[in-house]
């Protein structure tokens, strides 16, 4: 294996620190991408220095993705120049960019599941044992631990990875880049699946990374997180940067204009819903999934919001409530009706309906059309029984969808065509066309872009303005602090706070959901 | 488009087979009575076939076709020669016919219920039911068959010139498009295999829907081995041996992704349709069955290795 850069350059900066600024890790000049018709990159030039996190932001579809494919060697642009450490590199496929010291750690990390830590880090490259075919598991383990040691993690190498927590998981990520001698490290969206105290972890983990002399580049659609830990911040919108600037010098707002290229003042719109009587009341709920006595109510018009740590059984509510996860004890009613829930099957038929935190594993069809998507639910009750028409369907689906305004070259468009913010919309009008009077929005703002984001707050407002009630469960407090009425607390799979929100603070949300933790 | 395009290759194949064939064998191959012939020699699989199909969209496999088809046929013909005379009466063919149909659809529920009930993989069920099933057609007459000398019906008497079992299959392929397209237990289908857990989320019954295919798939089953065995008179233990290979590959030929989510009842005619005629137009020109396996091997991992090339090039225009 050639000598690690990391290695080159640190000796580079050790010679030369006190004369000359450090010399770049990686300089992307005039990158320019285009897949069929569309221009996914044009001219764009990023700079990242050794020892800083550079956050790359922008809307989703802004082409923060296809660069960082780039740079991986997953794509080959079509015009520009790629300098690692001031030498000229062009990336054939995604090995050449790992030998030049390029790692990515994907949104869904690729781990092998049933592999030891030991193991996934070294994959590919296991030192060898008494004779050169075997794998030297003893060695290899012994590696892995020194590794370990010299970034302190605290991880036991012979643990298989499907026992550890996400958190955990991301960390063989890093050391698996870190064995393969990787000077620059790119992380997409790394704490969109992490709890509070996970991602608190990660921050450190990074912010040592930085001070070893990696060059990290950041892409978050969490903006907090990025002012918090970025150097600098770099903006890419339609294809283009539009702004670079050091971290120092920006704040939420000024990202979030740069992003969208607009002021958001009514990033939240205001509230005009009439608040009416008692549509749903849960009371004593409990499942065998970890929630105990849980109990409130939903009033028509009303968006109750539900906040909590990951892990806190919010969730676990939602699917106690419509029937996926079997209720132990508890009783729900809708409009003073007792309900009988067994399935998902039933609540949808009692008029609730649940948008699930996962769109591409509990949501979508990806590969079907998005009018079967948005129809699946409601073939039956629509008078599609017991035959479906296809042109009244795509009809309905394209009515519909032009309410939520997804956009679609066509209703006959797999899912798997739109964005994320699109396909987000595209469950929604699957709801709607439901006609649900009780809906269960789980996370419907997670991993879409700001525009999107501002979409789904009007229409969760426009849908209780319509008199239904919603629970509206977040992990971004600022979210559901601009669109609840009431604020939910949860913890430990119990509720433990039931506040008004004009009369709260995000900091009492946060005591409550996370009061265990700090003594 | 290129969705179309893709749609339109194994039926271009074919066309293209035919037209060959038309050429090389003019007196032999372009015949009505040979096209009768490869159509009514394709009927018992391309029944089975239209199970297979909503089987596969659903994500699922049944590999016990064959051996069902072997069972349902000793049934029948057990019923059909039990009061021991040589040529069986019409009732009891009837009741033999009615017994076997019964049968398959007994063998698909079965399978169905051990998938959904116990929650096991379809590939592990229909496997185990495969040995059970060619099991028991042998020990119902120690492993020899039954002969139903008279029993010409379904097999090999015409309707207006076309042979009846070929209108059977237009019927039940005319079912099976009716299904799989405009009803929702055939959107169900596309849905489970393309996304079970979203399926249900969606208010989808996923067992009952299961169940329903698994069943549907075994009574036409049972409907293809009346066929079957009036085509031979005779009921064979050994009937349907590595059949379910053939329908599968029929099936992959025609579009459908093992994957699920994805496949059409026209695409696994025109693959039922294109192996048929090869085998015909192969015998015809000399060939022996056993080269005929080999250019069957290289056409099905042709078939779906030019479609993942063009799935590939749609992702990437992407």
């Amino acid at each position: 294996m050639l000598p690690g850069w990391s290695l080159i350059w640190r000796s580079v900066i050790d010679n030369h620190e006190s004369q000359n600024p450090p010399p770049l890790a990686l300089r992307m000049t005039g990158i320019s991408k285009r897949f069929g018709p569309v221009q996914a990159l044009s001219d764009v030039t990023l700079t990242v220095r050794p020892g800083t996190v550079h956050a790359l932001v922008g809307e989703n579809g802004a082409g923060k993705s296809t660069l960082m494919k780039i740079l991986a060697g997953v794509y080959q642009p079509d015009a520009g120049d790629i300098e690692i450490h001031g030498r000229r590199e062009v990336f054939a496929n995604p090995a050449a960019a790992l030998e030049a010291g390029v790692s990515m750690i994907y949104q869904e990390l690729d781990l092998a599941e049933h592999l030891t830590v030991a193991e996934n880090i070294f994959l590919g490259a296991e030192p060898r044992g008494a004779l050169p075919c075997m794998v030297g598991h003893g060695k290899m383990a012994a590696q892995a631990q020194e590794l370990a040691r010299q970034y302190s993690f605290d991880i036991r190498p012979s643990a298989a990875v499907e026992d550890l927590a996400t958190g955990d998981c991301q960390i063989v990520e890093i050391l698996k880049a870190l064995r393969r001698k990787a000077s620059i490290l790119v992380m997409d969206e790394p704490t969109s699946s992490l709890s509070e105290s996970e991602a608190r972890r990660l921050f450190e983990v990074v912010r040592r990374l930085r001070s070893q002399g990696l060059a990290i580049i950041y892409i978050s659609h969490r903006l907090e997180e990025i002012v918090d830990l970025a150097d600098e911040v770099s903006v890419l919108r339609d294809g283009r940067l539009v702004h670079s600037e050091p971290a120092s010098a920006m704040d939420i707002p000024k990202i979030v204009h740069h992003m969208v290229g607009r002021e958001l003042t009514d990033f939240f719109p205001s509230r005009s819903a009439q608040i009416g009587d008692v549509l749903v009341q849960v009371t004593g709920l409990a499942s065998d999934a970890g929630i105990e006595n849980v109990g409130f109510e939903v009033r028509r018009g009303e968006i109750v919001g539900m906040a909590g740590l990951v892990g806190a059984g919010r969730t676990e509510v939602a699917r106690a409530i419509f029937g996926v996860d079997k209720k132990r004890a508890g009783v729900v009613t809708l409009e003073g009706r007792e309900l009988r829930i067994a399935s998902p099957a039933d609540a949808i038929r009692n008029g609730i309906a649940f948008l699930t935190e996962d769109r591409k594993r509990t949501g979508l069809c990806l590969e079907l059309a998005c009018s079967w998507n948005i129809t699946l639910p409601s073939l039956e009750q629509i008078g599609f029984r017991p035959f479906i028409k296809p042109g009244r369907e795509s009809r309905i689906a394209a009515d519909v969808g032009s309410r939520m305004s997804v956009k679609w070259s066509s209703p006959r468009a797999p899912a798997s065509s739109l964005s994320g913010g699109n396909q987000q919309k595209l469950l929604i009008a699957r709801w709607l066309l439901a006609d649900s009077k009780f809906l269960i929005f789980d996370e419907p703002t997670r991993g879409i872009d700001v525009g999107a984001k501002a979409e789904v707050y009007l229409l969760l407002n426009r849908l209780a303005e319509e008199g239904k009630g919603i629970l509206f469960i977040s992990s971004e407090l600022p979210e559901l602090f601009g669109v609840a009425d009431r604020i939910l607390v949860m913890r430990r799979g119990r509720l433990v706070g039931n506040l008004v929100t004009k009369e709260t603070t995000p900091e009492e949300v946060m005591h409550l959901a996370a009061v265990e933790e700090k003594t | 488009m290129n969705r179309f395009i893709r749609q339109l290759l194994p039926f271009g194949t074919l066309i293209l087979l035919i037209a060959a064939l038309s050429a090389l064998e003019p007196d032999t191959f372009l015949t009505a009575e040979n096209f009768f012939n490869v159509l009514s020699r394709s009927s018992v699989n391309g029944i089975i076939a239209m199970g297979m199909t909503a089987v596969i969209i659903s994500g699922g496999i049944d590999l016990s076709v064959g051996s069902m088809m072997a069972v349902s046929g000793m049934v029948a013909g057990l019923i059909m020669t039990k009061d021991g005379s040589i040529v069986p009466t019409p009732v009891l063919m009837w009741v033999g016919t009615l017994a076997g149909l019964a049968t398959g659809l007994a063998c698909g529920l079965l399978n169905g219920a051990l998938i959904t009930k116990l929650n096991l993989p379809p590939f592990i069920v229909t496997l185990g039911t495969m040995s059970a099933f060619r099991g028991i057609s042998y020990v119902m007459n120690d492993g020899m068959m039954f002969d139903v000398p008279t029993y010409t019906f379904l097999g090999q008497s015409t309707v207006a010139s076309i042979p009846v079992n070929v209108l059977i299959f237009l019927a039940i392929a005319l079912l099976g498009f009716f299904i799989l397209r405009y009803t929702p237990l055939g959107r169900y289908t596309y849905a489970i295999g393309s996304n079970r857990q979203a399926a249900y989320h969606a208010g989808v019954n996923v067992n009952r829907n299961l169940l329903i295919i698994y069943t549907l798939t075994g009574l036409f089953v049972g409907l293809a081995a009346m066929i079957a065995t009036s085509r031979t008179v005779s009921a064979q233990p050994t009937a349907g041996l590595s059949l379910e290979l053939d329908i599968i590959a029929a099936v992959v030929i025609g579009g459908a992704s093992l994957t699920g989510g994805r496949g059409t009842v026209i695409g696994t005619i025109i693959g039922t349709l294109l192996i048929s005629f090869l085998r015909n137009g192969l015998t015809l020109l000399g060939i022996s069955t056993n080269i005929q396996l080999v250019v069957i091997g290289a056409i099905i991992i042709g078939a779906v290795a030019i479609d993942q090339m063009a799935r590939a090039k749609a992702v990437e225009s992407r």
